[in-house]
C-alpha cells in the first residue's frame, strides 16, 4: 500500500485522495460509477472503478488491497439501502478499513426518494455521509472538498458527521436533474 | 422423417406437421398476428416480488386498450443468482425490484399465470443475466418459452462475468429454450444487442450487436426471434438504424420468424408527466414510422421509482394510442423506413459484423475475439474484457457521434465531419440529460397536451403479501376489461 501510495501521489495533486468507486452486489448500473469517476479524477484524485455487480467478498477484498483515502458506494436499482448496510458492516470488521471514509449514494430504495430515518440509518451503521438523489452532488463534492483538506480534517469515527449529513434539503441547490448519481 | 429424431432441431422444425395450435401458441406468432392485423404490440417491463400483485399485473395489462403481451421482469438477486438473497428478501418482507423467479415454487408463479398466459397473452420473462441457463430451467418448468438477453448484452454492460463464460452459458440457454420445441412450442428469444449502456452508444453499434447476437440465437436453433434497438436522442438517426436493422435482418436471418422490437429510451428519463407521455408518444410513433412490430414502454414515473401498475397500463394506452394516431396519419401504403437519409449506419454496421462474422465460424468465438481484438468497443462500458477506448458525443440536435472509435473497424465510414471532444464529467451529465431537459421543456411548453387524461383507467387493488411457497388462488371475477376494442381482438385472434 505504502509503495503504491508514492507511486500514486507524483501523477496528481498533493491532496489527491485514492478513490474506491463502486456498486454493490446485486447492482449492474454504470453510468454513476462512470460519472463519478471523471468527477474525481477533474478533482485530482485516483479512482480504482471497480464496476458493476461488486461481490461484497471482491469489493472488501479489493478495498483491504489498496487501502484507500475513500470508498464510494453508488447504487441506483432500489436494493441499495439494503445492500449497503450489509456491505459496510463487512468494510468496518476490517481492522484496516475501520475507520476509512465510506459515503453511499443514489437512489438506495424502490419507492423513490429517501427518508431521514433511513439515512441516519446508513449513518448508525457506519457511513460518513449519505447523498439521495437531487442536489447531492454538490454535498458529494464539499464532502470530498473536506477529506481533500487533509487527514486532521477527516470525519473522526464512523457516523461523525451530524445526521442528516449529506442530505439535501428538498429544493435546494438545483443541479441539472438526474445529478443525484444518477438513472 | 422416420421419426428416428437423428435429424437435428433445425430439421424436426422443419419436419414438425403443421400442427394447429402450436403456431399460433407462440409468442413470435401474435406478434405476427398483430403486425398483420396493423398493430403495435406494447409491453410492459413489469415485475413484482409479491405472486398476487404480479398476477395482478399481468391482468391489468392483458385487459389495457392496447394489445398487449405480458411481462415477467425478474429481480436483481435472481438475476445474479442469489437465490438466498432473494428468498432472505421475501421472507422479511423486504422489497425487491423484480419478480423473484426461482424463490417462489413453481406452482405459486403457475397459479400466478393460470388463466391469464396463453396463445391470446403470451408471457415474456425479462431478467438481465448474464448466465441465464438457471432464469431458462425455471420459465420452462412454468411453460413459458420467451425471454430475452444475449451473450453480449447481458455480459458487458451488466455484469463483471468473463465474456467467454456468459457466450458457454447462453449457448446452453439456447439449447434448453429449444427444448420446448419438442413438445411442439415455438421458443422465442429477442436479442438486447440493440440497448447497450441504454443511451450514448451510437446506432451502427447497437445494430450490429443486435444483428450478432440474433445469428448466435439462430446458429443455436432458435427459429423465432426478435431484434431490440433502443430510442435514442434523434428520431431521424434512430428511423435510419430500425431501417438498417431491418434490412440487415432480412438479409441475414431469412429462415427465422423474426420482428424488429423498439424500446422507449433507455436513459435518463423526463422528470415530468408531460415530458415522459411526449417521450413515449415520439417512441410508438418511431414504431410505426419505422416498422417495429412490438414496443417496450416507460411510464410516467421512470425518473423517480419503480413505476405502478396503473401507470403502466396507462403507458401502454397511451403509446397504442400514439400509433394508431401516427399509422392513420401516414395511412396504410407508406413503406417503414422509406425517408431516411443515409449518414453511415449502415455501412458502419456491415463493416462491424463482417469484422466479427470473420473471426471465427463459431459466432460465439467470434464475439470473444472480436472484443479482445477491439474490433467491438462499448462506449463508456466498465466491463475487463471491453476495451473502453470508444467515447461518444451527444450533438445539440440529439445526433449520436463517436468521439472515438479506438480500434473499430469504422474509421472515416460515416460523413459526420471532425470528430466532437470526449466529454468531462459536465459534458457527460449534459449528454446523459440532454433527452429529459428537451421533453421537460416541450412539455411545459405544451401543458394541453401534457395534461392528458388524469385518471388511472384501471384500477388495482393492492395484493395481499403471501408467504413463499403458498399457491395463489387464480382472482374472480377476472377484473372486466375496460374496453374491449376491435383493434385488441384482432391481435389476440388465435
Amino acid at each position: 500500500m505504502e509503495q503504491h501510495a508514492v507511486e500514486q501521489h507524483g501523477k496528481a495533486e498533493p491532496s489527491g485522495l485514492d478513490v474506491v468507486v463502486t456498486t454493490m452486489a446485486s447492482d449492474s448500473h454504470t453510468w454513476n460509477l462512470v460519472f463519478l469517476q471523471l468527477l474525481l479524477e477533474e478533482l485530482g484524485h485516483r479512482v480504482i472503478n471497480l464496476g458493476a455487480c461488486v461481490p461484497d467478498e471482491l469489493l472488501v477484498a479489493e478495498c483491504r488491497r489498496i487501502e484507500p483515502d475513500l470508498i464510494v458506494l453508488s447504487s441506483v436499482n432500489g436494493h441499495g439501502f439494503h445492500d449497503g448496510l450489509r456491505v459496510i458492516a463487512a468494510l468496518r470488521a476490517c481492522p484496516e478499513l475501520g475507520r476509512t471514509p465510506t459515503v453511499i449514494g443514489g437512489k438506495l430504495g424502490i419507492a423513490g426518494s429517501g427518508t431521514p430515518a433511513r439515512q441516519q440509518e446508513l449513518m448508525t451503521a457506519g457511513f460518513d455521509g449519505v447523498f439521495e438523489e437531487g442536489g447531492s452532488v454538490l454535498d458529494f463534492h464539499s464532502f470530498i472538498g473536506t477529506l481533500s483538506a487533509g487527514p486532521g480534517a477527516l470525519p473522526a469515527a464512523p457516523g461523525a458527521l451530524p445526521a442528516g449529513a449529506g442530505v439535501s434539503p428538498a429544493g435546494s441547490k438545483a443541479l441539472p436533474a438526474g445529478s443525484g448519481v444518477l438513472l | 422423417m422416420t421419426g428416428s429424431g437423428s435429424g437435428g432441431a433445425a430439421e424436426a422444425l422443419a419436419a414438425r406437421p403443421a400442427a394447429p395450435v402450436a403456431p399460433a401458441a407462440g409468442f413470435g406468432a401474435f406478434v405476427a398476428r398483430a403486425r398483420a392485423a396493423g398493430d403495435l404490440v406494447v409491453q410492459p417491463r413489469m415485475g413484482m416480488a409479491d405472486p398476487l400483485r404480479m398476477r395482478d399485473g399481468l391482468l391489468a395489462t392483458r385487459d389495457a386498450d392496447a394489445v398487449t403481451v405480458g411481462t415477467i421482469t425478474l429481480d436483481s438477486y435472481t438475476r445474479t443468482g442469489d437465490f438466498a438473497a432473494a428468498r432472505r428478501a421475501l421472507a422479511e418482507g423486504v422489497g425487491l425490484n423484480g419478480y423473484p423467479i426461482a424463490a417462489h415454487s413453481a406452482d405459486t408463479t403457475r397459479a400466478v399465470l393460470r388463466g391469464v398466459a396463453d396463445a391470446r397473452f403470451p408471457v415474456q420473462v425479462r431478467h438481465g443475466s448474464a448466465t441465464p441457463e438457471h432464469i431458462v430451467r425455471a420459465l420452462l418448468a412454468l411453460g413459458l418459452d420467451a425471454t430475452e438477453g444475449g451473450p453480449v448484452s447481458y455480459c458487458l454492460p451488466y455484469s463483471r462475468t468473463p465474456l467467454r463464460e456468459a457466450v458457454v452459458s447462453w449457448q446452453r440457454s439456447c439449447e434448453l429454450l429449444l427444448s420446448a420445441a419438442e413438445f411442439g412450442a415455438e421458443p422465442h428469444l429477442e436479442t438486447f444487442g440493440g440497448c447497450l449502456m441504454g443511451q450514448l452508444c451510437p446506432p451502427s453499434l447497437l445494430v450490429a450487436l443486435s444483428v450478432l447476437e440474433a445469428l448466435f440465437f439462430r446458429q443455436h436453433g432458435l427459429r423465432s426471434l426478435s431484434l431490440s434497438y433502443a430510442q435514442q436522442a434523434d428520431p431521424r438517426q434512430d428511423e435510419e438504424a430500425l431501417a438498417v436493422l431491418g434490412r440487415l435482418a432480412g438479409e441475414l436471418l431469412p429462415d427465422t420468424d423474426h420482428h424488429l422490437v423498439l424500446y422507449a429510451y433507455m436513459g435518463v428519463f423526463p422528470r415530468s408527466p408531460g415530458g415522459a407521455r411526449l417521450l413515449l408518444e415520439d417512441a410508438a410513433r418511431l414504431a410505426v414510422r419505422a416498422g417495429a412490430a412490438r414496443l417496450i414502454v416507460k411510464t410516467t414515473a421512470e425518473a423517480h421509482r419503480i413505476p405502478t401498475v396503473g401507470e403502466n397500463v396507462r403507458a401502454l394506452e397511451t403509446a397504442a394510442a400514439a400509433a394508431a394516431d401516427e399509422r392513420a396519419a401516414r395511412g396504410l401504403a407508406a413503406v417503414p423506413g422509406a425517408q431516411v437519409q443515409d449518414t453511415g449506419i449502415e455501412a458502419e454496421a456491415r463493416a462491424l459484423i463482417g469484422a466479427v462474422l470473420e473471426l471465427d465460424a463459431d459466432i460465439g468465438r467470434a464475439l470473444v475475439r472480436a472484443f479482445a481484438a477491439g474490433y467491438l468497443d462499448v462506449p463508456y462500458c466498465l466491463h475487463p474484457d471491453n476495451a473502453g477506448r470508444a467515447r461518444t458525443s451527444l450533438a445539440p440536435d440529439g445526433r449520436l457521434l463517436w468521439s472515438s472509435v479506438g480500434s473499430m473497424p469504422i474509421a472515416g465510414l460515416a460523413d459526420a465531419g471532425p470528430r466532437p471532444p470526449i466529454l468531462g464529467s459536465a459534458g457527460l451529465i449534459s449528454a446523459l440529460s440532454q433527452v429529459q431537459r428537451t421533453y421537460d421543456a416541450r412539455a411545459e411548453a405544451r401543458p394541453a397536451v401534457a395534461a392528458g387524461p388524469d385518471a388511472p383507467r384501471v384500477s388495482v387493488p393492492p395484493g395481499t403479501p403471501v408467504a413463499p411457497g403458498t399457491p395463489v388462488p387464480p382472482r374472480t371475477p377476472v377484473p372486466p376489461r375496460t374496453t374491449p376494442t376491435p383493434r385488441r381482438e384482432l391481435g389476440r385472434t388465435p
